[in-house]
C-alpha cells in the first residue's frame, strides 16, 4: 500500500490469548503477525441475529477454493459475506483444521497453571473462544468450523495434511474489510496441527481502518462473491449498488 | 481415490434390526445405539447423504468436522476413520466402505447458499438445511433432543467426492460411487443420526439426478 490508512483504534492480543467486539461496516479489521508463526483463530456472527454465523462448507465452496487469501470473501451461513479479505501477505489462511482444546494443549506442552505461571499459562483456542462467546450470550452451540490466519495446511492427493512450519513472518497480515455489521471472536492459542514442541504462540497486533473505496472490488472477481454481495446490501435495504 | 480403504462388511441384511428406504429429498433420524452397527447404501449411486450425529443423551456433543480431520489429520473419510466429536470423543468408526472416500468438507445445500451458487431465482429450491429444519421441527427424537438450527454444523456428505490440490483448489467432482456402494460405522456411544437425502438438482456431482438410499442398523 502507498499511503497508511487512518487507524482507529489498536489492540495486541498476546499469544495465547483471546479478544472479541463488534466490527462495524465499512470498516476494516488488520490482524498482524508480530513475530511471525502467529495462529489468529477467528468466528464471525451477524451482530443483530447471532444464529446467522460464518459457514466454512459455503465460505469454500462459493470459491472453488481450500486455502482463504486476498479476493476470498467470508460467506455466513445465509447467503452473506461478512467480509472480504482484502490483503493478506502470507497468502494463505486454513479453515478446516479447527481450534486447540485443553487435552491437546496438555498432551502436546504439558500443564501451566495461573498459579505458578500467572498470564504465562496455557490456554487453548476452544476454551479462548468458548470465554470470548460467554460474553455475548453464546457458548458451545455456537461454536462451528473457524478461520485459523496465518496458518497454512495443505493436503496430498490421500487426504494427508501438511502443517506448513514458517509459513507466516514477522509483519505479515491479513485485512479484514466488512460488509455486516459483525460479531468477530478471535484466539491466538496455537493451531491444533502445529508440531512445535514448546507452547510459544505468537502474538497479533489487531488494528481498525477505515476501508479504502473500491478495496473491496478485489473479491468481485469471483460471481458468487457478487451475489452474496447482494444478499448483504438486501439485509441492510439499500437495494444492489 | 486410493483402493487400501474399499473393506466388504459380512454383515446380513435379513438379520437387520431396521432396514429402510429413505426417498430422495427426504430427512431421516434414528437413534443407533452404542455397539450398533449403521450401514448407509448408495442404491443407485453417486447420491449425496448429507449426515450429523447427536450423542443421544448430549446434545452439546455433536459430530465435528474440524475434530474428524484434526485428530486425524486427514480430509476425507473411509474404512478405519473415526467419526470425532466436539468434545474429542470417537462417536462412530467406518469399519467398511466399499465407495472408498467420503467428504466433510461440502457441508448442506440450502436455499440461501443456493442464491449464492447458482442463482437467486433458486430460492424456492427444496435443500438439505430444508430437511434439516423439517426433521428438527417434526421428528420426536430431535424434538426430545431439543436441537435447533444452532445446532447443525458442518456434517458429513457420504459418496461425494471433494477433492482438494495440494496448491489449495476445491471442487466437487464427479462422483466415486455406484449403485448399491455402501458405507458402515460401528456406534462407539448411542447417537441419534440426523440424514438429509440431498435434493440438490443444479450439481452435477449427482447427475442432477437425486436417488434414494438404504438405511440399515444391526445390533
Amino acid at each position: 500500500m502507498n499511503h497508511q490508512p487512518q487507524i482507529i483504534w489498536k489492540q495486541t492480543v498476546p499469544g495465547g490469548c483471546h479478544w472479541s467486539g463488534i466490527i462495524r461496516r465499512g470498516t476494516t479489521l488488520r490482524l498482524r503477525d508480530v513475530e511471525g508463526g502467529a495462529n489468529a483463530a477467528v468466528l464471525f456472527f451477524n451482530q443483530e441475529e447471532k444464529l446467522e454465523r460464518y459457514n466454512m462448507a459455503d465460505t469454500l465452496k462459493s470459491q472453488h477454493t481450500f486455502r482463504l487469501t486476498k479476493g476470498h470473501a467470508c460467506h455466513s451461513d445465509m447467503g452473506r459475506i461478512f467480509c472480504c479479505i482484502t490483503a493478506d501477505t502470507s497468502g494463505w489462511n486454513d479453515t478446516v483444521c479447527g481450534l486447540s482444546d485443553t487435552d491437546m494443549i496438555q498432551k502436546k506442552y504439558g500443564t501451566a497453571r495461573f498459579q505458578e505461571h500467572r498470564n504465562q499459562m496455557f490456554r487453548s483456542g476452544l476454551d479462548g473462544l468458548l470465554i470470548e462467546l460467554g460474553k455475548w450470550g453464546l457458548g458451545i452451540r455456537d461454536i462451528v468450523a473457524n478461520i485459523n490466519f496465518f496458518s497454512k495446511v495443505t493436503t496430498d492427493a490421500r487426504g494427508e495434511l501438511a502443517y506448513q512450519t514458517d509459513h507466516s513472518k514477522p509483519g505479515d497480515y491479513v485485512d479484514l474489510s466488512f460488509i455486516m455489521n459483525t460479531l468477530v471472536v478471535l484466539s491466538t492459542a496455537p493451531h491444533p496441527l502445529d508440531p512445535k514442541k514448546t507452547y510459544q504462540p505468537g502474538m497479533v497486533d489487531l488494528e481498525l481502518l477505515n476501508t479504502p473505496p473500491e478495496a473491496i472490488k478485489e473479491c468481485l472477481h469471483i460471481s458468487e462473491n457478487i451475489r452474496a454481495l447482494h444478499n448483504a446490501q438486501n439485509f441492510y435495504c439499500e437495494g444492489v449498488k | 481415490m486410493n483402493t487400501s480403504y474399499l473393506h466388504t462388511s459380512l454383515l446380513n441384511p435379513e438379520h437387520a434390526v431396521i432396514n429402510e428406504v429413505c426417498a430422495a429429498g427426504e430427512p431421516w433420524v434414528k437413534q443407533v445405539k452404542q455397539g450398533q452397527t449403521f450401514r448407509i447404501v448408495d442404491l443407485e449411486g453417486n447420491q449425496a447423504v448429507d449426515t450429523l450425529f447427536y450423542n443421544a443423551h448430549n446434545p452439546e456433543e455433536r459430530y465435528s468436522a474440524t475434530d474428524t480431520i484434526n485428530r486425524q489429520n486427514k480430509l476425507y473419510l473411509s474404512t478405519g476413520s473415526k467419526l470425532y466429536s466436539n468434545l474429542g470423543n470417537i462417536m462412530l468408526s467406518i469399519t467398511a466402505d466399499t465407495c472408498g472416500q467420503h467428504d466433510t468438507l461440502g457441508g448442506a445445500c440450502s436455499a440461501e447458499s443456493n442464491t449464492v451458487r447458482y442463482a437467486p431465482e433458486k430460492f424456492p429450491m427444496h435443500s438439505c438445511r430444508d430437511n434439516f429444519l423439517h426433521a428438527l421441527a417434526h421428528d420426536p427424537l430431535c424434538r426430545e433432543l431439543g436441537i435447533s438450527k444452532r445446532d447443525l454444523p458442518s456434517n458429513i456428505n457420504f459418496f461425494m467426492n471433494v477433492p482438494v490440490t495440494e496448491a489449495g483448489g476445491l471442487e466437487f467432482a464427479d462422483g466415486v460411487s455406484a449403485p448399491g456402494k455402501y458405507v458402515e460405522m460401528h456406534a462407539e456411544m448411542d447417537v441419534i443420526v440426523l440424514i438429509s437425502n440431498c435434493p440438490q438438482l443444479n450439481n452435477p456431482c449427482n447427475a442432477f439426478n437425486p436417488t434414494p438410499i438404504r438405511l440399515l442398523i444391526w445390533d
